[in-house]
């Protein structure tokens, strides 16, 4: 059998493993969005440039975007904490409170919604006071902010937290001992080594906000050009019997969540990123 | 005070007790509230009616079929991360970077366009439709439909696990076990399995969380007919929508008990993983 | 041994995947003594077509000893008939509006062309308008139409472009000034001055009433009659309270075969035979119990439930049938695209 180009290596298995991942990927993964791409490139591209920027689906990419970010980088920040602390402080009952950090992973997205908008609505445990402070967070683009932090947060912790465990705390003393202080040994010590993985964890929940429909939609409010998220725009489209403007529609989100991917992949979060670590 | 006194790791006694306060409020206000909401509202009118709830014939069908996706759907994907484990851990070859973005391509597409997807291709208007109509094989609003959208979301899990695992762990043992003449079966399955099995095991757990919770997929290929083609977090949203709101909350907090044995499993768990990759 | 445990697990896959084929196909050879039908319908429908299935399988039985199920699948229209020409292999369909079933007709020619005609009252065995639903007390006044589109009163009701129920209140609003003399462009102020105190525009006509009634999210709630007066059933008669304004539209949600599904299935008998008993007194009185407006006066006069009358007007002699309602109003660029920009 004729090798490709790999690093001799005396361990069989790779053709076929190659060959099985590349079929079940082609299968399941890329022949369905292939199918997808080709459907849109079969419009014309000043068409689809109509449907983008029409002002309601402009709004909407916006919306997500916009709200996918700022979700992502409070995600990130607090998951920095949160790993900080799991990883750096003894707490007691530590170790449930790790496993806690995945719930969002593992609670369906609908109950996820459906728990956070009873929450949240004007007379929900949480919304009530905060209606009263006047904060309403159901039914405004916050809401929206609020599951998407709580999508996001698995992936910045779980990226973060193997770094921090790798990490020496004795450069940490070493570099107090030198004189840095606290705010110093933060930023010139620990945050350069933890900025790829919080990027990594940055994007990846960055990636989720942008796709997210399942829990977005019972809290969200849906109202046009102020609260209506891409994916629910693609389903709208759909409904109205438009699969041009919803094929257009998914196949731009499409492209941007693979872009962020090959970024995400540029940081290396798969070949020597913090999982690899040993 | 000065800062000569004090490790940086350490930290002030007050930075501290600020730092874990602030972790568990976030962990308290993100993720256990919300989970105490879901029990909350599931048990409001007792547990009699909770039970009915739960026992309900569509609620057993719907558990059914969401039992029936999941044991497809996971073997499916545990053998895809097997082969892409081995394939992408151990070699290297050219194209392998592209391959791992693609593999997690399905984390970063919106669940609805992975259904949207499906259904252009195998809806009745779609590329495979008319054929599969005259064969009388229905895949869109059918179980095969459910379990390909299934194994779309939950794709890159296992892969994502033992990729970097195995890439970390080399193929030193592999290659003596070989020299020491042991075939490629016993090589993997007395070497290579044994060195990796934690983490397969707590992808596979993912993995089957998330292929029994997923909804926005899902929604969109299921044609949402009740006791046939209605899995678990399909039902939630039906009786929400019938003002059923103890009884969506009681069925959500199977999905959510699935969570919390995931959550458990991975406490369990956790801490073999780590130690198998050091 | 591991060996063994990997083969089983292959096992157990490629069983499952069999498993999976035998379920999949099994929907479609149904054995003669008994008969499953498909009905796809809209959301508020759930619990009326509960009642007039068990019904009709009684009915059914007695007449020709054939078991039937009736399965139900429910959604906002919109998405119903789009699964329907996606290929949900429906025996009927039950929609919020003419113009969904109409959709499938044209795209697919599933339905076939003149569908309405076959069946009394355009295809429509009940109807229903749009009322107000208000909090106990009606604090902020509400009675008519105008008072919607008054500063300060907020209002929910679902997206036109995903809710058949939406698109009848829609054009409610704009039928009312449209019956009393006004022009479309006094119309078209109302309903874009109703339409800037819409704080949520949830996907569904259920998801609406969910928001106003759970949620306490705004003053007024437009619904179907029959969605308002489940709502009161439900328990919150302490909360809302219904407000029947003067003039309002005839709400005809019609019924269709799907012919080219009963064709291939066999179940065209029974299918039309499902249909037609939405129109029997047995079925018109479950109709009437469930809020809807029956056809049969009789019915009507020994319903329960309270329906005081009102100026209904259609959307055929207003907005000259939903074809072109739907191109004036809801499609993409349309009138109420354009309220919404600011």
């Amino acid at each position: 059998m004729k090798r490709p180009a790999v690093e001799p290596r005396i361990l069989p298995g790779f053709g076929p493993a190659l060959g099985f991942t590349l079929l079940w990927l082609s299968v399941v993964v890329l022949a369905p969005l292939a199918a997808l791409v080709l459907s849109a490139l079969r419009m014309p591209p000043a068409e689809i440039a109509r449907i983008v920027a029409a002002p309601r689906v402009a709004a909407s990419i916006r919306l997500t975007f916009g709200l996918a970010l700022a979700s992502a980088a409070v995600a990130a920040l607090l998951g920095l904490l949160l790993a900080w602390v799991l990883v750096r402080h003894r707490l007691p009952g530590r170790r449930l409170l790790d496993a806690l950090i995945d719930l969002p992973f593992a609670l369906p997205t609908a109950v996820a919604g459906i728990a956070l908008t009873t929450l949240y609505a004007p007379n929900g445990w949480l919304g009530r006071p905060l209606a009263a402070l006047g904060v309403p967070v159901a039914f405004t683009p916050l809401g929206i902010g609020v599951a998407l932090v709580f999508l996001g947060i698995p992936f910045a912790v779980r990226t973060l937290e193997p770094v921090l465990e790798s990490l020496d705390p004795e450069v940490e003393d070493a570099a107090t001992s030198l004189g840095a202080t606290a705010g110093q040994t933060f930023r010139r010590v620990l945050f350069p080594e933890l900025l790829p993985a919080l990027a990594t964890g940055f994007s990846l929940a960055f990636a989720r906000g942008l796709g997210e429909y399942g829990s977005v939609v019972f809290i969200s409010g849906n109202m046009p050009m102020r609260t209506e998220v891409a994916p629910l725009l693609i389903m709208t489209r759909l409904e109205q019997y438009d699969y041009a403007g919803a094929t257009a529609l998914a196949a731009v989100l499409l492209v941007a969540s693979f872009l962020l991917l090959l970024a995400v992949n540029r940081l290396q979060a798969w070949g020597v990123g913090p999982a690899a670590r040993g | 005070m000065d800062a000569y006194a004090l490790s940086p790791r350490s930290g002030s006694r007050a930075v501290r007790l600020l730092l874990g306060a602030a972790a568990l409020a976030v962990l308290g206000l993100f993720l256990v509230v919300p989970l105490a909401a879901v029990f909350a509202e599931a048990f409001r009118n007792g547990a009699a009616a909770y039970l009915a709830s739960v026992r309900h014939p569509d609620a057993l069908a719907a558990l059914r079929l969401t039992l029936l996706v999941a044991a497809i759907a996971v073997p499916l994907n545990v053998a895809f991360g097997l082969a892409a484990g081995w394939a992408l851990g151990k070699f290297r070859f050219p194209g392998r970077s592209v391959l791992l973005a693609l593999v997690d391509l399905p984390f970063a597409v919106s669940p609805v366009v992975a259904g949207m997807v499906l259904v252009l291709v195998f809806g009745r208007t779609g590329l495979l439709g008319p054929w599969l109509a005259a064969h009388a094989f229905p895949v869109v609003f059918a179980v095969p439909g459910i379990v390909l959208a299934t194994v779309f979301v939950t794709f890159p899990f296992v892969a994502r696990e033992l990729v970097p695992l195995m890439q970390a762990t080399g193929s030193e043992e592999e290659e003596a076990a070989r020299v020491l003449g042991a075939g490629f079966l016993t090589t993997f399955l007395r070497v290579t399995l044994p060195n990796v099995k934690w983490a397969l095991l707590y992808g596979t757990i993912l993995c089957t969380a998330r292929a029994v919770g997923e909804f926005g997929a899902v929604s969109v290929v299921s044609g949402h007919i009740r006791g046939r083609t209605n899995t678990l977090p399909l039902h939630v949203e039906v009786l929400y929508d019938e003002y059923d709101f103890q009884g969506a909350f009681a069925v959500a907090t199977l999905l959510t008990g699935v969570a919390l044995v995931t959550l458990v499993l991975q406490a369990l768990l956790g801490r073999r993983r780590r130690e198998e990759r050091r | 041994m591991r060996q063994t445990r990997r083969a089983a697990l292959l096992a157990v896959a490629v069983g499952a995947a069999a498993a999976a084929f035998l379920l999949a196909r099994e929907g479609a050879s149904g054995p003669a003594p008994e008969v499953t039908l498909l009905n796809v319908s809209y959301d508020p429908t759930r619990e009326l077509y509960q009642e007039v299935n068990a019904a009709f399988a009684r009915r059914w039985l007695e007449r020709t000893g054939q078991r039937v199920t009736i399965q139900q699948s429910h959604g906002g229209s919109g998405k119903q008939a789009r699964s329907v020409i996606d290929g949900l292999p429906a025996d009927v369909v039950t929609l919020a509006l003419a113009y969904d079933v109409e959709a499938i007709s044209r795209m697919t020619g599933l339905v076939r062309p003149g569908w309405q005609k076959r069946l009394p009252h355009n295809s429509c065995p009940y109807t229903s308008t749009v009322v107000f639903l208000v909090r106990k007390g009606n604090p902020k006044g509400i009675r008519d139409w105008p008072d919607l589109a008054r500063p300060g009163v907020s209002v929910v009701t679902p997206n036109p472009k995903t809710s058949g129920g939406a698109r009848w209140n829609y054009l409610a609003a704009w039928g009312s000034a449209l019956v009393r003399g006004k022009d479309a462009r006094a119309a078209e102020a109302l309903v874009r001055g109703i339409v800037r105190n819409v704080p949520v525009l949830d996907t569904g006509a259920r998801g609406s009433t969910t928001t106003f009634v759970q949620r306490g999210i705004g003053d007024v709630l437009l619904a179907w009659e029959n969605e308002a007066l489940l709502a009161l059933r439900q328990g919150d008669a302490g909360r809302v309270e219904i407000v029947v304004p003067p003039d309002s539209i005839l709400a005809e949600p019609p019924v269709a075969l799907v012919d080219a599904v009963v064709d291939r299935r066999g179940t065209r008998a029974v299918a039309q035979a499902y249909l037609e008993f939405l129109y029997s007194d047995e079925a018109q009185a479950i109709v009437a119990r469930h809020g809807y407006r029956p056809r049969s006066p009789a019915a009507l006069r020994a319903a329960r439930v309270p329906f005081p009358p009102l100026r209904l007007f259609t959307v055929d002699a207003l907005f000259g049938g939903w074809e072109t309602a739907q191109r004036a109003h809801f499609d993409e660029g349309g009138l109420f695209d354009r309220m919404l920009q600011p």
